[in-house]
């Protein structure tokens, strides 16, 4: 399978043997990803992280990442000292440092940026976030933290909150049909899944229901990933409140729950899961955000070729 | 009526291409993506709501220069029943239908604001095209933004 100076920008048409290699490679990082064991993999390669868009966490984690396999980080440094304020065009940016770094991690506002950043560097381009486009490394920690909390295999997993906009949830569920899972959507009508994007995953195989509150579904799966939902959605707070308020989960909410269901959310969260869940062993968004940096160290040595 | 009163209201070209069978309203688009007359040394004449076989149409006559299918396919985009006519020597030598191509640059802008390839990049918009069913649906290589309807008003 090749990755070798190849572009990571969205999971549109990765095979499930692709994400199953990446997933595996990562299993092979995770002590090296806690620090219990040094790895001088990348050593002498430098990742160049450019984020024209706040976003410490991703960022720390692509970071962390490359340092763990003793590489280096170029930083962009803060946006309003960059290039983007001056004017300069992305293309021209990219064609800069790709002669500094040997991949290229990029944060950007608009759709279509990573692709675009794709066209012109001569080292592979990571999507970490491309405005409301894609965002295939936080999909592929999806898998991953499923993958090793749960199983992905048939998966039966609901998912709540913003299912309109969210297209990180999008993308997830794509992946999650080719392992032929039963999708359970919990979502304000305001905020549902497109039709389009059902009819999409159902005919790739998953299974689909549809529900109105968490309580109709919490106590049948095996996953249960949590998403925000944002204020500006709403032009009526009253509205807004009233809605956030039916889709939030306590220790309450747990009662009858399986035994083994893990809570993913993809942080940051606002209040849709109480802070008491947290220390109940279902809560799974912290091991998920750590689970995001073996992914990331797979797939930097699996595109700058230490790795097969 | 004869054909030369009804058809050739505009003078016969020698030699050339008659782009026919255009949608009605849409010959100045057609002037648009194919850059005419800036791309043509000769006359370019145009005939819009002309009484055709099916309906009304446009027709565009271009002097002086055949236009290769490729060239021309783009315009399937907003006149799918379009016939291109090379003429030579008065004659109809030559006669296609434009096929719908399944990938476009630079012919129409994306519907997404926020899509890179709406700012200042040096790049062309790109678009995959899907046209089952008759309906015809430009995706955007860059956002994935679709564009289903008023195609004519995204053309750049
Ligand atoms: N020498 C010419 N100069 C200008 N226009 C011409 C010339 N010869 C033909 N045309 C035009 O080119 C088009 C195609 O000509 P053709 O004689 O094939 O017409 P047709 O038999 O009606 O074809 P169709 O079935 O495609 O409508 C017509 O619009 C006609 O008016
Ligand atoms: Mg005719
Ligand atoms: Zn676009």
């Amino acid at each position: 399978m090749k990755f070798k100076g190849q572009h990571i920008i969205s999971m549109t048409g990765f095979s499930r043997e692709r994400i199953d290699h990446i997933l595996n490679t990562a299993e092979k990082m995770e002590a090296i990803a806690r620090g219990e064991k040094r790895s001088e993999l990348l050593e002498g390669k430098i990742l160049a992280v450019l984020f024209f868009e706040p976003s410490t966490r991703t960022r720390m984690s692509f970071e962390t990442s490359i340092l763990r396999l003793g590489g280096n980080v170029l930083n962009l440094g803060s946006v309003d000292a960059s290039s983007i304020s001056k004017g300069e065009t992305l293309a021209d940016t990219i064609r800069v440092v790709d002669g500094y770094a040997d991949a290229v991690v990029l944060r950007h506002p608009k759709e279509g940026a990573a692709q675009l950043a794709s066209e012109f560097s001569r080292v592979p381009i990571l999507n970490a976030g491309d405005g409301a486009g894609h965002h295939p490394t936080q999909t592929l920690l999806d898998l991953y933290t499923i993958k090793r909390e749960s199983y992905l295999e048939g998966l039966k997993i609901a998912l709540a909150g913003d299912l309109k906009y969210g297209r990180t949830v999008h993308s997830l569920c794509y992946a999650l049909s080719l392992y032929g899972a039963q999708i359970t959507l919990i979502s304000p009508k305001e905020l549902c899944m497109p039709d389009e994007i059902i009819n999409d995953i159902v005919a790739r195989g998953a299974k689909i229901i549809e529900k109105d509150s968490i309580e109709d579904a919490i106590d049948d799966v095996d996953v249960l990933y949590m998403t925000r939902i944002q204020k500006e959605r709403f032009p009526d707070p009253s509205e807004y409140h009233k809605v956030a308020s039916r889709l939030k989960i306590t220790v309450e909410s747990l009662k009858n729950v399986k035994e083994g269901m893990k809570i993913m959310h993809p942080l940051p969260r606002v209040d849709e899961i109480d802070a008491k869940v947290d220390i109940t062993p279902h809560a799974c968004y912290f091991k998920q955000a750590f689970y995001g940096v073996p992914i990331r160290m797979a797939l930097l040595g699996l595109v700058m070729g230490a790795i097969e | 009526m004869s054909y030369v009163e009804k058809e050739l209201r505009v003078r016969r070209i020698e030699n050339g291409t008659v782009i026919d069978h255009i949608t009605a309203g849409k010959a100045l688009n057609v002037l648009k993506i194919l850059e005419l007359p800036d791309s043509s040394q000769g006359v370019v004449s145009i005939l819009l709501n002309s009484q055709g076989k099916y309906g009304k149409k446009d027709v565009v006559k271009i002097e002086k220069r055949e236009l290769k299918s490729e060239e021309v396919d783009k315009i399937a985009l907003i006149a799918p029943y379009a016939t291109i006519n090379i003429i030579r020597n008065f004659n109809v030598e030559q006669k296609n239908k434009v096929h719908i191509p399944s990938y476009v640059e630079g012919v129409v802008r994306c519907i997404n604001p926020n899509c890179i390839s709406n700012s200042n990049e040096p790049t062309t918009s790109k678009f995959k095209v899907n046209s089952e069913n008759n309906e015809l649906e430009l995706r955007c290589f860059y956002c994935g933004r679709v564009i289903s309807e008023n195609i004519a008003e995204y053309l750049l």
